[in-house]
């Protein structure tokens, strides 16, 4: 056990690229955590996905023995997610902590995402260290980054550290700032035990391994303990810290971070955000802050090979292990044949499932337009959730329809700000506040449907600034909007992979749009194929692909022979990719680069 | 071999008797330049080993290698440019076949040829060489569409280059067109068949300009040259199929058309399925079950063949069901169809089959299947190709 006067607990908050997983470690090699000869570069980033994306999805710890002053002390290092999807899961483990480095790159400054988490810690009540990486970049300009953090979350320049994670220069001027200038923890030691999961993962050998702060109290292996949330009680069957091996130890005490094996196989049973206490006379109330999983973003996933349905079953049962907030359910579409409806934290959690899935498991899939939760109101009253346009209750019998808002936050160079409030007024945002960061950067503060910014919102603004601008975003409320769907129509048959959920005003400009590339995705068949876009039974746009006139080789003489046959072969095994939509043959691509549609 | 004279070019019995017939096939690679839409193996001057009659010795001896076979019905000589050869030159290979194997009776020698290479005097020679049948690769009456073919004649070469070849004594002569050029008009299109027909061809074949993978053509339609359009290809299939049947050219095969008693025996041959030796560069042979190919490149074929080695590059023996399925897939290209055989039996019992006679493309008329609307043939095709046993 530690003292907690000699205990430091803390996150670093930055922005993807600004440097984090080499500033992680650089602190552990400086500390002796791993040897340069173990050293692997950002060893906290373990998956492939995010050791190629560079960022981190899950969130991990290490602890730090660093003397200072003669005394040594334990910096417990708790990494957090980077992206806007995952901010429940860095709320928890900011609460985890006491202080955060603030890192922010020299040449870039702070970005929405940054700032947002920088709040939250600031919320939290953390002490904030600021920290300015990678000042030895020839475009660095640290006084004006250390101006502008300054400026946003006071203090003096002088406090902030100038540091290079690449060449090690300044780290040693950190370590000393996070013993002196963040607190101890301040627990209750002899209070009953309260320990705030901030992590767990599945380990095929151990089961449900969780990461968790010591709050009150101690936890010893051997103890019974109460997981407060999903009323379980399990046994301690190890308890240790992350060095960041695995070092089993008898108790975890007050302030102490490590983790925690207690036989559970289901991470279902184990959730981020809940609170370990002893089953016998435990603590009464448990930690605040704790929310069930809650997914913003649906999408279908179905197999290109039918075949492969159970495949995909258990894929999605082994991704879930490790990954509580992937909500799935079977689900069937006439065009696509049986799936899953698939709920995601957001756009960048759905794309490192489906990249996942087919990349660890070799599965070929097809992935519908990401739509978020409606709420359709039926006569009567009663609410209908509606998380893909098939749910959508008959219009006659619909009162009324909502959708989610959220709340966003946008930081852009002020030359943008025209461009931003353009693309945000496109997609029915309403502006709130505007803040002038320095003369040069502007915070925006914007309501928007969800709806809007899960397509490629944050692509666009990223290409309309240059890539300068960043964005933030959290739950808002929900409101009644003037929703319809748009079916498509192929050879008179609705297409459910293809019908949208969409605002009035809009309805006409995708149906054409989607009519218009369908077009162009559909190879000709025998027949005319009409490909129509329709509101509640009345067409609103069409377009036929022409039947196919001619599909011959022209010649097959003798040389021929070998080679043609071989060339019909490929054609029909290219056939065989498509999928058989009524008596239409519609190719994988068209439904992928169909609802990758931008109006 | 009996005299077909009186069959009609789609007749059944025509078609199927062409199982039996032996054919040849002589590869000549050389070309004065390569055509942008070519793909065959082809050796332009700056590209040659050694002088022509290095090559012709080459066949000789290659002949030389191939098992003993019964005469020839059909001997095709293609390129390339098989007119680059001086006739003495082509007497050499022809008399060497006639050596190995001998010819039947009434056999039929065509040969490949660019009317610009062609006069009275080398029109006279290939026929003193043993030639009864040539081949044109006229392709247009059009200098634009000529032009953006790669082509070196011109319009009047053409139409001379035939009339030599009848007033020269050649039992049939065939000119072959291209349609679906950049630049090709349909007006244009009709003009050149006109121009065609009035040369009073006994044969004429027309082809789709088709990009091959590999091409100077292909290469530009990578970098954004227009592609052949569907449409246009099908209006001038069309447009030019109707043209040859009011000039008393029957359809024998997609883009075959002959005057009575003028079908190419050597093709009819392989749609047949049947068996043909092949020689030269990049040359295709079928026996006995196995097609085999030859190297496509000259300093390979020449060293193989002058050290005494059969120049092949790789063969696949066909038999059992893929040999059923490539007869139908094979025998299908023809107007006069081909028996349905258990492939066929299996395509019509099938939900492929089906919807194919639905579509009103495919017939079965007492075993036999045809295809009806031939711009749609490989649609059969690959439905065949499916089929397992």
């Amino acid at each position: 056990m530690t003292d907690q006067a000699r205990i430091r607990n803390f996150s670093i908050i930055a922005h993807i690229d600004h440097g984090k997983s080499t500033l992680a470690d650089r602190l552990l090699e400086l500390t002796g955590a791993v040897t340069q000869r173990e050293m692997r570069s950002q060893l906290l980033d373990s998956m492939d996905i995010e050791r190629e994306r560079g960022i981190t999805i899950k969130a991990q710890a290490v602890r730090l023995m660093h003397e200072h002053k003669g005394v040594v002390h334990a910096l417990n290092l708790i990494d957090t997610p980077g992206h806007v999807d995952f901010s429940y899961e860095v709320s928890r483990s900011l609460a985890s902590c006491e202080g955060a480095v603030l890192l922010v790159d020299a040449s870039q400054g702070i970005e929405a995402q940054t700032l947002a988490n920088a709040y939250l810690a600031v919320e939290n009540g953390l002490e904030i260290i600021p920290v300015i990486n990678k000042i030895d970049l020839p475009a660095a300009d640290p006084d004006k980054v250390a101006q502008e953090i300054t400026g946003i979350l006071g203090g003096s320049v002088d406090e902030v550290i100038r540091v290079s994670a690449k060449t090690g220069e300044g780290i040693d001027l950190l370590l000393d700032a996070i013993v002196e200038r963040l607190p101890a923890p301040e627990g209750l030691e002899h209070g009953p035990l309260r320990a705030l999961v901030f992590d767990s993962y599945y380990d095929t050998y151990r089961g449900v391994v969780s990461y968790l702060r010591v709050i009150d109290g101690h936890l010893d292996k051997g103890d019974q303990v109460h997981f407060m949330a999903t009323k379980l009680d399990e046994g301690a069957d190890e308890v240790g810290y992350l060095t960041p091996a695995v070092e089993p130890v008898p108790r975890l005490s007050t302030g102490e971070v490590g983790y925690l094996i207690t036989g559970v196989k289901d991470i279902d049973l184990i959730r981020v955000g809940d609170t370990v206490t002893s089953s016998a006379d435990g603590a009464v109330d448990a930690l605040p802050g704790y929310q069930e999983p809650k997914p913003m973003v649906y999408s279908g996933l179905f197999p290109t090979d039918g075949d492969d349905f159970e495949r995909l079953r258990d894929a999605l049962d082994k991704l879930r292990l490790n990954d509580a907030s992937l909500v799935f359910q079977p689900e069937s579409s006439r065009a696509l044949g049986f799936g899953f409806r698939c709920g995601f934290l957001g756009l960048l959690h759905m794309e490192i499932v489906r990249e996942r899935l087919e990349r660890e498991y070799d599965l070929d899939l097809v992935a519908t337009a990401p739509s978020v939760e409606y709420r359709a109101i039926v006569q009567g009253g009663e609410e209908v959730t509606v998380r893909s346009p098939q749910d959508l209750p008959d219009p006659g019998q619909t009162v009324r329809i909502e959708e989610p808002y959220v709340k966003v936050m946008i930081i852009t160079p002020s030359e943008y700000v025209g461009t931003v409030m353009e693309l945000v007024q496109s997609k029915r945002g309403e502006m709130g506040e505007m803040t002038y960061l320095t003369p040069e950067r502007v915070e925006l503060h914007y309501r928007l449907p969800l709806s809007e910014i899960v397509f490629d919102f944050f692509d666009q603004l990223k290409s309309r600034t240059k890539g300068y601008a960043s964005m933030d975003y959290e739950p808002d409320n929900y409101r009644a909007s003037n929703l319809v769907k748009v079916d498509i129509l192929l050879n008179g048959l609705s297409v459910d992979a293809f019908s949208s959920i969409v605002h009035r005003d809009r309805s006409y400009g995708y149906g054409k749009a989607m009519v218009s590339r369908l077009r162009e995705l559909i190879p000709r068949q025998l027949f005319d194929v009409p490909i129509q876009a329709a509101v509640g039974g009345r067409i609103i746009s069409r377009e036929t692909v022409k039947a196919k006139r001619k599909d011959v080789i022209a010649k097959c003489y003798g040389g021929d022979i070998s080679r043609k046959r071989k060339l019909l072969e490929k054609q029909k095994a290219g056939k065989r990719r498509m999928k058989m939509v009524g008596q239409v043959e519609v190719p994988q691509e068209a439904f992928v680069a169909a609802l990758r549609i931008d109006e | 071999m009996e005299s077909f004279e009186l069959h009609a070019p789609d007749s059944a019995a025509l078609a199927d008797a062409a199982r039996h017939w032996r054919a040849a096939y002589v590869h000549i690679p050389f070309c004065a330049r390569r055509c942008p839409y070519c793909d065959f193996a082809v050796v332009t001057p700056d590209e040659q080993v050694g002088p022509h009659r290095r090559y012709v010795d080459a066949l000789v001896s290659e002949i030389g290698m191939e098992p003993h076979w019964q005469p020839l019905d059909a001997l095709f000589i293609g390129g390339g440019t098989p007119s680059q050869l001086e006739p003495d030159q082509l007497a050499l290979v022809i008399a060497a076949l006639a050596e190995r194997f001998g010819f039947a009776a009434h056999h039929e020698v065509t040969m490949e040829a660019n009317p610009e290479d062609w006069d009275a005097e080398t029109a006279d020679g290939f026929l003193a060489a043993g030639v009864n049948r040539v081949s044109f690769g006229v392709q247009s009456f059009d200098a634009t569409v000529l032009a953006s073919l790669g082509r070196l004649h011109n319009a009047e070469q053409a139409v001379d280059a035939v009339h030599v070849a009848k007033a020269a004594g050649f039992d049939s002569v065939n000119i072959d067109l291209i349609y679906g050029a950049v630049g090709e008009t349909v007006a244009s299109w009709r003009a050149t068949v006109e121009r065609g027909l009035a040369t009073e061809p006994d044969h004429v074949s027309m082809y789709s300009l088709t990009v091959e993978p590999g091409t100077a053509l292909s290469r530009a339609v990578g970098a954004g040259a227009p592609a052949p359009d569907e449409d246009d290809l099908a209006d001038k299939y069309e447009l030019g199929s109707e043209m040859m049947d009011r000039a008393g050219l029957v359809r024998y095969e997609v883009s075959n058309f002959a005057r009575p008693g003028a079908t190419v025996r050597y093709n009819m041959t392989a749609w047949a399925q049947g068996e043909y030796l092949a020689f030269g560069l990049g040359a295709h042979g079928h026996r006995e079950q196995v097609r085999r190919r030859n190297v496509r490149r000259l300093s390979a074929y020449l060293d193989m063949v002058e050290s005494g080695n059969r120049p092949q590059a790789g063969a696949d023996r066909i038999g059992g069901w893929s040999r059923e399925v490539e007869r139908v897939f094979l025998g299908i290209r023809r107007a006069a169809g081909v028996e349905a055989g258990s492939a066929g039996a299996q395509l019509l019992a099938g939900a492929d089959g089906q919807r194919l006679v639905g579509a009103g493309i495919l017939s079965d008329d007492w075993g036999r299947l045809r295809v009806l609307r031939p711009l749609l043939t490989d649609e059969v095709s690959r439905a065949v190709l499916s089929l397992s046993p």
